[in-house]
């Protein structure tokens, strides 16, 4: 006679899981080989990366012109690539025409950037408010105080036609984030406002840049930007692009940005109310570190964007890495076949650098926002 | 609006008064005339079916809501669209929602020593150590240094409770406090609010526990389509409910609860 009720004697005890459902060969099993489809494309891929990689490593190391003081090597070598072309075009390709005895200005601003910036990104770093401090105001100035010159000092000016090269792309990308980021946050609090005109001014602007190509911005920004100010002050022509840049990734940094706002829930804002807080401060502690942790991966994307977007201000004038490399490619000294394709190759890596640095970055502080976080 | 009720010696008025107050949401007329008083010290629980008002109620005295006819002066201070006297309101006005609204990106003990920091300009110090003092109380000590999300929906209520205080405000405004707690957590929040109840805390507390209202009220008001019904003490309100409406409601939540 079985009964309904049921009392328990003694606990189920802990055990550990079967044998292979865990370790490397269960998933191995249970991801490459479950099927024989599975099977096949997985040996299939192998084979690809087998046969491919040696050719490519082969190319880039053993095969490759590491030294020659002209294209001649290079051209009868044409299965390996030219790396001497890079290496003899460095100093071009780092500067552009940046005057030759005044470069060691444009290394003193690199070093003290890279020094500063990672500084910032170091989250454990002490004192990380003096850093942002001197990374934001004081940097500024001195780079350009170094980069253009100031006679007073002994410094003779460097006109900004000459600058190229890296720094310019870097500079570009640098002075691009760091003002489209707090534009864009304006600019999303703008369109959130409660006073129409504000917000209308936010709309408008969001709308119109998203709605024109970033080609059109630049060449709005070289050809118009001269009307709209005193001529005594006709802003400089690499002034010009720098601003289309902000102007265009400032409106893809507000969506972004508003986006995180809307996800915050009204009971945020009304217990910063309720506590006492006003607008600004319950924006700046309550609201902005919520909203911009959850956009963080938006806002990314939007940085690494705009880094490759630095490629387009040659089209207005400005000679940036890419620009600088075409510019050496040109070099009939250098011509070559697989010149072209190393110079290439090259700049690819240097762009795949930085842009995967940066969304390494991110996933990183990503992570350390979340612990503890739910 | 008169101003003239504004600037009565802040002493001798009453924590709370309405007089004639009415709202609409839309066209939606979701307070109808309301005229309570309450007194410095007195403990006032709000009852009543869900869509009642009653939150709404609450939340107009520190203007999260606003009303649109009538007056509400707060600690002598009466509420117009002049943001001063709003922020004025706040600072003296705590409040506890049914959701917690803890912010997230801040630790407990960050969470109760913000608005004394920002808002009071206290040192981060005295900040702390007030903090410590009122985490101690709702005894969540332990938790201070955890993010909102690594504690339970109780010591989270319970935290909230800690942040309202740490302003040290006049009135506490608690809207459906336990309503989005699991059972077994709904007993040490009221075990809470009850303390601080005989501590002399001016309290308006929206609640279905009727348990609380008997034990920690000093009235009881009943609210139902946007009106109050019926005012009075916990006994009388309880054993002899004056208005149907009243003995309808206590009828059904009390068949439910009991």
């Amino acid at each position: 006679m079985a009964s309904l009720g049921y009392i328990r004697e003694a606990p189920e005890l802990e055990e550990s899981p079967p044998a292979l459902s865990s370790g490397a060969l269960a998933w191995a099993r249970a991801n490459l080989f479950s099927s024989i489809g599975s099977t096949v494309v997985t040996i299939g891929c192998v084979a690809l990366v087998a046969y491919l990689l040696p050719q490519v490593v082969a190319w880039a190391t053993t095969r490759a012109i590491w030294s020659a003081s002209n294209g001649a090597a290079c051209r009868q070598h044409q299965d390996g690539a030219c790396w001497a072309f890079v290496i003899a075009k460095w100093d071009y390709l780092r500067f552009g025409s940046y005057p030759i005895a005044e470069r060691w200005r444009v290394d003193v601003v690199e070093a003290i950037g890279a020094a500063l910036i990672i500084w910032l990104l170091w989250i454990h770093a002490p004192r990380r408010v003096l850093g942002a401090l001197l990374f934001f105001v004081a940097y500024p100035i001195l780079a350009l105080i170094l980069l253009h010159g100031s006679p007073w000092l002994g410094l003779p000016i460097v006109d900004t036609q000459l600058w190229g090269g890296i720094f310019v792309s870097l500079l570009t990308a640098v002075v691009g984030i760091v003002f489209s980021l707090p534009l864009g946050v304006l600019l999303a609090l703008g369109r959130r406002s409660r006073l129409p005109a504000v917000r209308a001014a936010s709309v408008v602007f969001v709308e119109f840049v998203r709605g024109v190509p970033f080609i059109t911005i630049l060449f709005m920004a070289n050809n118009l930007l001269p009307l709209f100010v005193p001529e005594t002050w006709t802003p400089d022509r690499l002034l010009r692009p720098l601003a289309g840049i902000i102007i265009f990734s400032a409106a893809y940094m507000a969506e972004e940005v508003r986006g995180g706002l809307q996800s915050l829930g009204k009971g945020q804002y009304e217990a910063a109310m309720a506590l006492g807080l006003n607008y600004s401060r319950m924006t700046a502690l309550v609201i902005l570190p919520q909203a911009l942790t959850l956009v963080i991966p938006g806002i990314v994307n939007n940085f690494i964007g705009l880094f490759m977007d630095t490629t387009l201000i040659s089209l207005v004038g400005a000679t940036d890495f890419l620009e600088a490399m075409n510019n050496a490619i040109k070099d009939p000294v250098w011509a070559g076949p697989t010149i072209m394709v190393t110079g290439y190759v090259f700049a690819g890596i240097f762009y795949f650098t930085f842009c995967f640095g940066m969304a390494r970055y991110s996933a990183h502080v990503e992570r350390i926002l979340a612990k503890g976080r739910k | 609006m008169s101003s003239a009720l504004a600037d009565v010696d802040q002493a001798d008025a009453p924590a709370i008064r309405f007089t004639g107050v009415h709202k609409w949401y839309g066209s939606f007329h979701v307070l109808r005339n309301i005229n309570l008083t309450v007194g410095r010290g007195e403990r006032i629980v709000i009852c009543g079916p869900s869509g009642s008002g009653k939150s709404t109620l609450i939340r107009c005295v520190n203007r999260l809501e606003e009303h649109q006819r009538g007056s509400i002066v707060v600690d002598g201070v009466e509420l117009t669209d002049d943001v001063k006297r709003i922020d004025e309101v706040r600072r003296e006005v705590g409040m506890v929602f049914q959701s917690f609204n803890l912010f997230p990106h801040l630790t407990i003990l960050e969470n109760c020593t913000l608005a004394p920091i920002w808002v009071r300009k206290m040192p981060r110090r005295h900040a702390d150590e007030l903090a410590m003092k009122l985490l101690a109380r709702v005894r969540i000590l332990d938790q201070a240094h955890k993010y909102p999300g690594q504690v339970s929906g109780g010591q989270q209520q319970r935290a909230a409770i800690a942040r309202a205080l740490c302003m040290t405000p006049k009135i506490m405004l608690f809207d459906e406090p336990t309503s989005s707690l699991d059972p077994e957590m709904v007993k040490e929040v009221l075990d809470t609010m009850t303390g601080l109840a005989q501590e002399g805390m001016t309290m308006i507390v929206v609640t279905h526990e009727m348990g609380f209202a008997r034990q920690v009220a000093d009235r009881v008001v009943f609210m139902d389509g946007g009106e109050i019904v019926e005012i009075n003490a916990p006994l009388r309100f309880f054993e002899h409910p004056q208005h149907e409406r009243t003995k309808l409601f206590l009828s059904q939540i009390l068949h439910i609860r009991h």
